[in-house]
Order: structure tokens, then sequence, then C-alpha cells
């Protein structure tokens, strides 16, 4: 095969590296997943990946497409909140698995305050990024003063959010199902007794956005602020002292506190901004009353975890995670789309913790395409096995 | 009582073989996170195992069927970190968590595949074991099984191999400065496979033992509830030493095992306490712990660092 210099030097580029390195491990979890289809059913493992990957093109009508579509996004917007969360700590090198639970802290906060307290939808936003952050923080906190894993207490903090979350929403479920009330309600007691009545104040605005979705209700301001968020990361990391700071402290916490800089202090912060983000994700989802929280669940959402493959499919970089977000939520509805008979529905998950796998491999896929460009010789040595 | 004694021998078994598990990945050098996997692909093995075997065979035979079952699938599996670890130089975090996520979700695949296979309006994530479990026990009606003698046998052994055999004593030097270990002619890249494929043994071991522990029907979707970390939590609080981490375990084992029990005891439940305290106190505890012992840690000096002939 003839390479021309021009096409050498884009092989060289880190940024194109990792979209080639990111693409592979989508290619190479399909792959795999297409496997798992195949041994299960043969006869119609084809028709089923084309369904998972088609998603909401599977509706035939446009309209209805189009709705779907804003479905899919409505789930992608937490995700992409869930994805920031667990790439900004791991800049500062830390490796957020618990933004499962600063998720489900979110959720807990915004659902709480949506129809225990009846507050308006923007108070609701600030409870979950809060009571992310706070949990997000004692990870941090532990990690910085006492050394402990974050890895293990963030865990440990998933299991004990779900279940305080699950305690302190109790107070606010419907008595005939699982689940709390809609946030569209809230809860007020007249005279002693309990009644419910319709808060809509508590739902996220639509600004218009639904109308592009052929009236989706879900969709709305979580989009574009989302959006937004990642772009103040972006921000934030790249372009900001603070940014500097955390990104150094991460790559070198010793020479970090040797420059002046509070290498603790930055730990705790990166968390709790951290946990903030996947906080806030929780009431881009649950304030827009597409989900209620079911109390008797007993496993953590996976929605954070989900939140680690778009991170890490993003080659960490908190744009690229915008479309990375969005691509594991779509196979993850796509999921969905499979005949129940046949084909469990997490084939999905296989695949994005497939493609978490293979995300470790990246480095070794960048070091040796960059050591067998070395050996092609049509180059010298230059900016060596970068990282992204 | 006597079934909080049950309960807590249980669960401390599964702690204390997965602790190990994790002690002697650690040992030699790599980081296993992935522990939680590990133990539900052995209780996968376990449980189809149990489900195909014909329930008439002697009692002995089941038991090492199904022991050798789990161990096989939690070996295989943990091959999956050896590789990506030992020979790419992955991030052990980042495969150890990918891991985690895989073996939930395949399990899940697999099982309600099976299960759809059977019958198709049969979408469930549940493999029942009730009739095979009977093999299992020492006396009909009490949870005392023979896992917790295989547990107290394999802890012996461990110790024994870690302290006092040359294969132990090498792979101990893998984690602490294999550049000094290849030095003197030792193989790293052996010794920390090694080391990975004993952990998934004794997690996948565990895994099964998990999943017998008073049920008899496993939903594979659950995974297994964070015990693989609670396992690592183990770890760190008995030291990385075998003797201390069953007397860890033990502890762990109590606590996880009130939650099971505590409507047994007139005191616990006089203090009219939500079960949902009971349920996450093993977690609290081992936060507690993990505070209390991480800041003079004992981890091997060289874990999660990929072994490079190169550097000093």
């Amino acid at each position: 095969m003839q390479k021309s210099p021009n096409r050498e030097s884009l092989l060289r580029k880190p940024g194109f590296q990792t979209l080639l390195a990111s693409l592979l491990c989508i290619v190479l979890g399909l792959l795999v997943g297409f496997i798992a289809l195949l041994i299960i059913n043969p006869s119609g493992a084809g028709e089923a990946i084309m369904d998972i990957m088609r998603n909401f093109l599977n509706y035939s009508k446009r309209t209805t497409q189009i709705k779907n579509l804003g479905n899919t996004l409505v789930k992608t917007a937490p995700l992409l909140m869930c994805s920031l969360s667990v790439l900004f700590a791991y800049k500062v090198g830390l490796f957020n698995i618990g933004a499962a639970g600063q998720y489900v802290a979110g959720a807990g906060a915004c659902i709480y305050c949506a129809v225990g307290l009846g507050l308006p939808w923007f108070v609701c936003m600030l409870a979950s990024i809060l009571a992310g952050a706070v949990v997000g923080a004692v990870s941090g906190a532990l990690k910085a003063y006492r050394n402990v894993n974050e890895v293990i207490s963030c865990i440990m903090l998933n299991w004990i959010s779900l279940y305080l979350v699950n305690t302190l929403l109790s107070g606010v479920k419907n008595p005939t199902s699982p689940y709390t009330y809609s946030v569209t309600k809230k809860l007020v007691t007249v005279d002693g007794v309990q009644q419910v009545v319709d808060h809509p104040q508590a739902l996220l605005p639509q600004l218009g956005i639904q109308g592009l979705f052929n009236n989706n209700k879900y969709v709305g301001l979580a989009l574009p602020l989302a959006i937004l968020l990642a772009v103040c990361i972006w921000v934030l990391l790249s372009k900001t002292r603070l940014g500097y700071e955390l990104r150094a402290t991460g790559l070198n916490k010793n020479a970090a506190k040797y420059c002046g800089m509070q290498d603790r202090h930055n730990i705790v912060l990166t968390m709790a901004i951290a946990g903030g983000l996947a906080g806030i994700g929780a009431s881009m989802l649950y304030l827009t009353g597409f989900e209620d929280w079911s109390v008797t669940q007993s496993s953590v959402p996976g929605m954070g975890f989900n939140g680690i493959a778009a991170a890490f499919l993003g080659g960490l970089n908190p744009i690229a995670s915008i479309f990375s977000s969005f691509f594991i939520q779509h196979i993850t509805d796509g999921g969905a789309q499979l005949d129940k008979q046949v084909y469990p529905a997490e084939i999905s998950s296989l695949i994005s913790s497939l493609i978490i796998y293979f995300c470790g491999f990246v480095l070794f896929f960048k070091t040796s395409l960059n050591r067998w460009l070395d050996r092609r010789g049509e180059k010298p040595l230059t900016d060596k096995g970068g990282k992204a | 009582m006597i079934l909080l004694i049950q309960y807590t021998l249980v669960f401390t078994s599964v702690l204390m073989l997965v602790a190990l598990g994790g002690c002697f990945s650690e040992h030699s050098g790599v980081i296993n996170i992935g522990l939680e996997g590990i133990m539900v692909f052995g209780a996968l093995g376990g449980a189809l195992v149990m489900k195909y075997l014909p329930v008439g065979l002697p009692g002995f035979l089941f038991f090492i069927i199904c022991v050798c079952a789990a161990m096989l699938a939690g070996i295989l599996y943990s091959l999956l970190l050896a590789v990506a670890a030992i020979d790419f130089k992955a991030d052990q975090t980042l495969v150890g968590t990918a891991m985690n996520l895989l073996g939930t979700a395949a399990a899940t695949v697999i099982v309600k595949a099976i299960n759809t296979a059977e019958n198709p309006n049969n979408p469930s994530s549940t493999i029942q074991y009730i009739a095979a479990k009977k093999h299992f026990l020492f006396v009909d009606g009490y949870e005392f099984n023979w896992f917790m003698v295989l547990a107290v046998i394999l802890l012996i052994l461990s110790t024994v191999i870690l302290y006092r055999t040359r294969f132990g004593l090498r792979l101990m030097a893998c984690g602490e400065h294999p550049q000094a270990a290849d030095s003197v002619g030792i193989n790293v890249r052996k010794m920390r496979y090694a080391g990975v494929i004993i952990s998934g043994l004794l997690g996948g071991l565990g895994g099964l033992v998990y999943i017998t522990a008073g049920v008899s029907e496993w939903k594979f979707e659950n995974g297994v509830a964070g015990f693989g970390f609670l396992a690592l939590a183990v770890m760190i609080f008995g030291g990385w030493k075998p003797t201390k981490i069953a007397l860890a375990a033990l502890l762990f084992g109590l606590f996880r095992s009130l939650s099971n029990v505590y409507t047994g005891f007139g005191f616990l439940n006089s203090l009219n306490l939500p079960s949902t305290v009971y349920n996450m106190l093993p977690y609290i505890i081992s936060l507690i712990v993990l505070v209390l012992f991480s800041a003079n840690s004992a981890a091997p000096k060289a874990e999660g660092i990929p072994y490079d002939k190169g550097s000093r």
C-alpha cells in the first residue's frame, strides 16, 4: 500500500490516532457483540446487530423516527454529564467510578426537592449538583487526606448512596407502585392529610426545542445545557490556570506540590466538580419526567458506568465525548429494539463494556502505530507517543 | 444465633477466598479491580454445572465438579486481565472496571439466552439450583457447607505457598521490585500470569460460594452486588497477609450477615431501624476501615505498574 508523506503526517497526529483508536474499539466491540448474537441465534443475528445500530431508524415513519431520536437525546444529556465527570477526574489522575453513585445522589436530591418539597426546577437542579458534589468530595477527601484508593471508596459510596436515596424517596413514593410520584406532582399536607397536587414548575423548560423533535415533550433545556457544559469543561481544563493546576496535580502530585500547588485541596475540588457534573446529569433526566425512580431497585443505575465508556471512547476529550455519549446511548437504546424472545437487550451493555475493555489497549495501539511509522523511516523521530 | 453464625461463616468464606485471590494478584504486581467480574463468571460456571449435572451423582463428586467449573470459569475470565495488563501494558484500573461491567453484562446475556431458548416466554436472568445445593450441605436445614472447609484448606495452602515456597517468594518479589527479580533470573511475565490466574481461581470459587449462600437461585442481572470490592477492602484491611485477611473477612462477614438475620434478634428489632441500614452496613464499615488503615499502606510497591525491562 502506498502512502503519501501527507497521509503519513496525518497518521502521526495524536488527535487522528485517538479517533482511529476509538473507531477500532467500536468496530471490535460490535464485532464481538455480533459473534455473541450469532451464537445465540445465527439466523437473525445480522438483522439484530443492524437493529441495534439503527435504533430510532428502525421506525418506518419519519415523524416517529424524529420523536425517538428525541428520546435517545433525552438520555444522552445525562450520559454526557457522567462521561464529563469521569474524564474530568481522570485528567487529574483519579478514576471516578463513583459517577454512578453521584448520579444516584443527584437523582435523589432533585426528585425529593420536586415532589417532597415542591421546589421549582432550578432549585432542584442546584440540589442535585450539591448532592453529587458532596458524594464526590467525600471520595476526594478520603483520597487526599487518608490515602484511600478512590476506586474502592467510590464503589462503597455507590451502594451507600443507592440505599440512602431509596430510603429518602420512599417518603415520596406512589403507594400503588414501586415508583415515586412523577416530578410534575408535589405532596402537600392540608389539615394533616397528605394530598397530591400538580406541580409543573419542577419540569425543565422546553425552550421550544421539543418542536424540532415532533413535539417530544421530554426534550428541552437539558440538551443545550449539557453541550454548553462540555464546552465549559474543555475551556476549564485546557485554557485556565485552575485546569492547568489540576492536570499538573494529576500528572505528578509531588511536582505540583513542589511548585506551590495545593495538591490535596485540588484532589478534593476535582472530585467535587466531577460529582457535581454527575449530579446535574441526574437532574437532566429526572426533571424531564421521562422516568421515575423505583425505590425498590437493588442495583446502581448503569448511567454512571456507561459514562466511563463514553469518556474513554471519546479519547478523554470533552468535545469528542458529546459524540461518543450519543453513540453509547444510541446502541443502548438500540438494544431495546431487539426481539426479547430471541435476544437479550443486555447485548448493548455487553458491547459498551467491551468498548471500555478495548479502550485499555489504546495506549499500546498508539505506541505500536508510532513505532511502525518510525520503522518506515520516512520521517525523522518527532513527537513520539502523544498521549491523549 | 445459630443462623447468625451460619451466615457469618458463609460470607466470611466468600470474602476470604476472593480477598486471597486479590492478594495473590497484587503480590505479583497486578491490581485486580476486576474481582467482581471474576466472581460473576465463577458463579455462572458453577450455576450452569449445577443446572445441567444430573442430581443423582454422588454428593462429593458433584461438589468437586462444581468447584472445578467455578474455578475454571474464573481462571478463563481472569486471562482477560492478564493479557491486557501484562502483555499490553493496559491501565489496570480501566481494564478491571471493564471486566466488572462485562462480567455482569455477559453473564446476563448468556443466562437470558439459555432461558429464552428453553422457553421464549421466560426472558429472565435467573438460574435455579435447589436440588443441587443439597449436595453442599453438612446437615439438611442448616447452611453449614463444604465450602467452609475448602476455604480453610485454601487459606492454609495460600499462607504456605506465599511464605514457604520458592514460587510464593518469587511471586512477591515481582510485586515489590520486578527489575530486581528479573535480574536474578525470575520470569516476571510468567509470575504475574500466575498471580492473576490464582486470583481468577479463588475469585471464581468465591463467586460460587456467594450465590449458594442462603439462596437457591440467582438473578445474574444483579451481579454480585459489590462483593468483589468488599473483598478488596478486606484485603487492604488485612494488610495483604493471608492470616490477617481471614480475620478481616470474619469481621466483614459478621456485618454482612446481619442484614440477612437481624430480624431474629430482639434487641436489633427493637431499634426499629429500616432494613436499608443493615444493607448499607458492610459498605459503611469498609469505608471506615479504609479510612483507618489506608494511611500506612503495606501494598506491594510495584503493583499497578506495567513491567518495563528498560526502566530502572
